[in-house]
């Protein structure tokens, strides 16, 4: 039998060590999470059920889904488009590509938020224009889900290059001198290869796009049951004295993140499991 | 062009109007306002659309609502938001989308009665259950161990009337109540050394507060949810919406002896109701809010109305009486004091020092 590494702390400095660390997680991450449930329970299931079915409610949340059933398969399309180009090719300008996947990354929420009212707003760039054909652009959807594109981009490429770059085109190279062609290799080499990534990344993809507060705050222009997300209607309810519906609301988005937590786990446990 | 390209563009077109079309027919009126007016405007839309479903036989109508610091409202206006009315916290805030945006005249404060403000209010003070620091008028909020909750003049509609009340206390106090005296030449002396005082007074008062919130409402949620200082410096609307609907019992109005008269004022915005055609609409929500039901929701909602009489007696006895400068009379109007105040470099950037 293999021997322990020998332990360095000792039985009390382990233990310390441990209480620490579940302090620390208990406190910041599981007791904020207990509030959320509290407060939203707080006045009984009736009254959540009722501060979830509102009218401005359910318009936040058909929304909110609106805005990620557009997001997120665009996002997908362009963070495999933008991986497959990064991992697979050399080319000039190739770590330009790559900055500018991150750039979203870098960008605070708000300053994205601002730069589509600096293009779309009425003394953007293109306000005038966009105003003479009568289009819309930001505080209306076009503008919540142009903001929600943009802090979302990198989810889904982040995830998928390093994984694409570490398995090389020897296998695409493969399929291609075997005949096929340029869709089938991708259809039946590369998909399969990276379809765990691929489902991690959506899924942070689509748990950003429905949480995004910052962007989307600038650009909704908070118009009641037509603009505003289910993020912002929560801070709608805080400021408006509804404490128990703001974390009914709340309480939504974080039962979302605990679906999020479960599917990754699975996804992680999967992909664990082909790869072994 | 190649045909991909084409019906890409194409495609696109479509979907930006369909969305705009949407939008468009999904809100007949929309109404951006400050903070403090949710639910006031809650009760008023509602009482509105079934008025004018009576008069215009069976129309129905949506006024869909959006509300902000009246600073960042009025900015999201300029920057594009397609208000048809705007109800903000002061008249210098549409001065300013008519200004930057040319969205309306520079003389739409006339188009409407009083100022366009159908109803007014004024600055009060809330203070915790029993008034334990015993503040009764603008001198107690200076004293030692006293810290005031004002949000940011900056941002905030509601901190800039909290501003100019405490400044239009102080120049009533040095000058024997008489205020008749700071536009008469004979007394300019004195006047001089009441301004001077007053901006000392002021200077003193932000050392008194822990810290400035970007809205009216988040102010009274630092003071009423979060428990922080001994006086918030209130509309008077929402000093009663915290005391009968939040902390019952918890909290004490304080009226001081003089305070300001707060307009928040009204108008239609002429670029966006001529585009999408809802003039006749827009102009009618507005006079309505003159109406007997108008002036009657807004006494029931804390704001003084214009036409008392109109209003419920019982609602007209919670507005106690007190002295009320105004903005015209003591500091020349909402252009003049916002330039002297509260621009960049004003006196408020001179004296508000943080953390001293």
């Amino acid at each position: 039998m293999k021997e322990h590494p020998k332990q360095t702390g000792g039985f009390w400095g382990n233990l310390a060590l441990c209480a620490a660390a579940l302090a620390i997680m208990g406190l910041l991450i599981v007791l904020p999470l207990l509030v959320v449930l509290k407060e939203a329970f707080a006045g009984g299931v009736r009254l959540w059920l009722a501060s979830v079915t509102d009218q401005d409610a359910l318009s936040a949340i058909w929304l909110t889904l609106g805005v990620t059933a557009v997001v997120v398969p665009l996002n997908t399309v362009f963070g495999v488009a933008a991986a497959w180009a990064i991992a697979k090719f050399r080319f000039k300008g190739r770590s330009l590509l790559l900055s500018l996947v991150d750039l979203p990354f870098a960008v605070s929420p708000v300053v994205a938020g601002l730069i589509f009212i600096l293009l779309f707003g009425r003394h953007g760039w293109l306000g005038t224009w966009l105003s003479e054909h009568h289009l819309r652009v930001v505080f209306a959807l076009p503008g919540i889900i142009l903001a929600t594109l943009f802090v979302t981009f990198p989810f889904v490429a982040r995830e998928l290059i390093p994984l694409m770059t570490e398995q090389g085109s020897e296998e695409e190279q493969a399929a291609l001198s075997l005949g096929a062609t340029g869709w089938q290799t991708f259809a039946k080499v590369t998909l399969p290869n990276i379809k765990w990534g691929l489902l991690y990344g959506i899924i942070l993809c689509n748990a950003r796009a429905m949480g995004e507060f910052g962007a989307v705050s600038v650009v909704s222009g908070h118009i009641r049951g037509e603009t505003s997300t289910l993020p912002l209607h929560v801070e709608v309810l805080y400021n408006e004295y509804s404490f128990t519906a703001a974390f009914a609301c709340a309480s939504l988005l974080s039962g979302l993140a605990i679906v999020t937590l479960v599917l990754k786990t699975i996804v992680e446990l999967k992909g664990a499991r082909d790869a072994a | 062009m190649n045909p991909l390209t084409r019906i890409l563009k194409h495609a696109t077109f479509l979907a930006f109007t369909a969305t705009s079309l949407w939008a468009a027919a999904a809100a007949d009126l929309l109404n951006v306002s400050y903070d403090p007016t949710r639910e006031f405007y809650k009760a008023y839309n509602q009482a509105f659309g079934q008025w004018y479903e009576k008069e215009h036989g069976g129309k129905r109508i949506a006024v869909k609502q959006s509300h902000g610091g009246s600073g960042k409202q009025a900015r999201a206006v300029i920057d594009g938001l397609d208000a048809d009315v705007l109800t903000l916290a002061l008249a210098y805030d549409i001065d300013e989308v008519a200004a930057k945006a040319g969205l309306l005249g520079a003389d739409w404060q006339s188009k409407l009665p009083h100022n366009s403000a159908p109803y007014t209010s004024t600055i009060v003070f809330l203070v915790r259950k029993g008034n334990p620091k015993g503040i009764k008028n603008w001198d107690d909020l200076v004293k030692p161990g006293v810290e005031v909750i004002t949000p940011n003049p900056k941002t905030s509609g509601g901190a800039r009337w909290n501003h100019l009340a405490a400044w239009g206390y102080v120049l009533d106090r040095e000058l024997g109540g008489d205020l008749t005296k700071l536009s008469n030449p004979e007394f300019a002396a004195q006047a001089a050394a009441a301004q001077a005082r007053a901006r000392a007074y002021i200077a003193d008062l932000y050392k008194h507060v822990p810290v400035l919130d970007s809205g009216a409402r988040g102010a009274a949620t630092t003071f009423v949810q979060r428990g922080i200082g001994d006086v918030l410096l209130a509309w008077e609307n929402e000093a009663f919406l915290a005391v009968n609907e939040l902390g019952k019992g918890t909290f004490d109005i304080v009226v001081p002896p003089i305070s300001i008269l707060a307009e928040p004022a009204v108008a239609v915005v002429d670029k966006v109701v001529d585009r999408r055609g809802s003039r006749v609409l827009a102009e009618a929500y507005l006079k309505h809010l003159y109406s007997a039901e108008g002036q009657r929701l807004a006494a029931k909602h804390y704001y003084r109305p214009r036409t008392p009489e109109m209003a419920d007696p019982a609602d007209i006895a919670r507005f106690p009486a007190l002295k009320l400068i105004t903005i015209d009379g003591v500091f020349g109007g909402w252009q003049k004091a916002q330039k002297e105040h509260f621009a960049d470099g004003g006196i408020f950037d001179q004296i508000y020092l943080p953390g001293k």
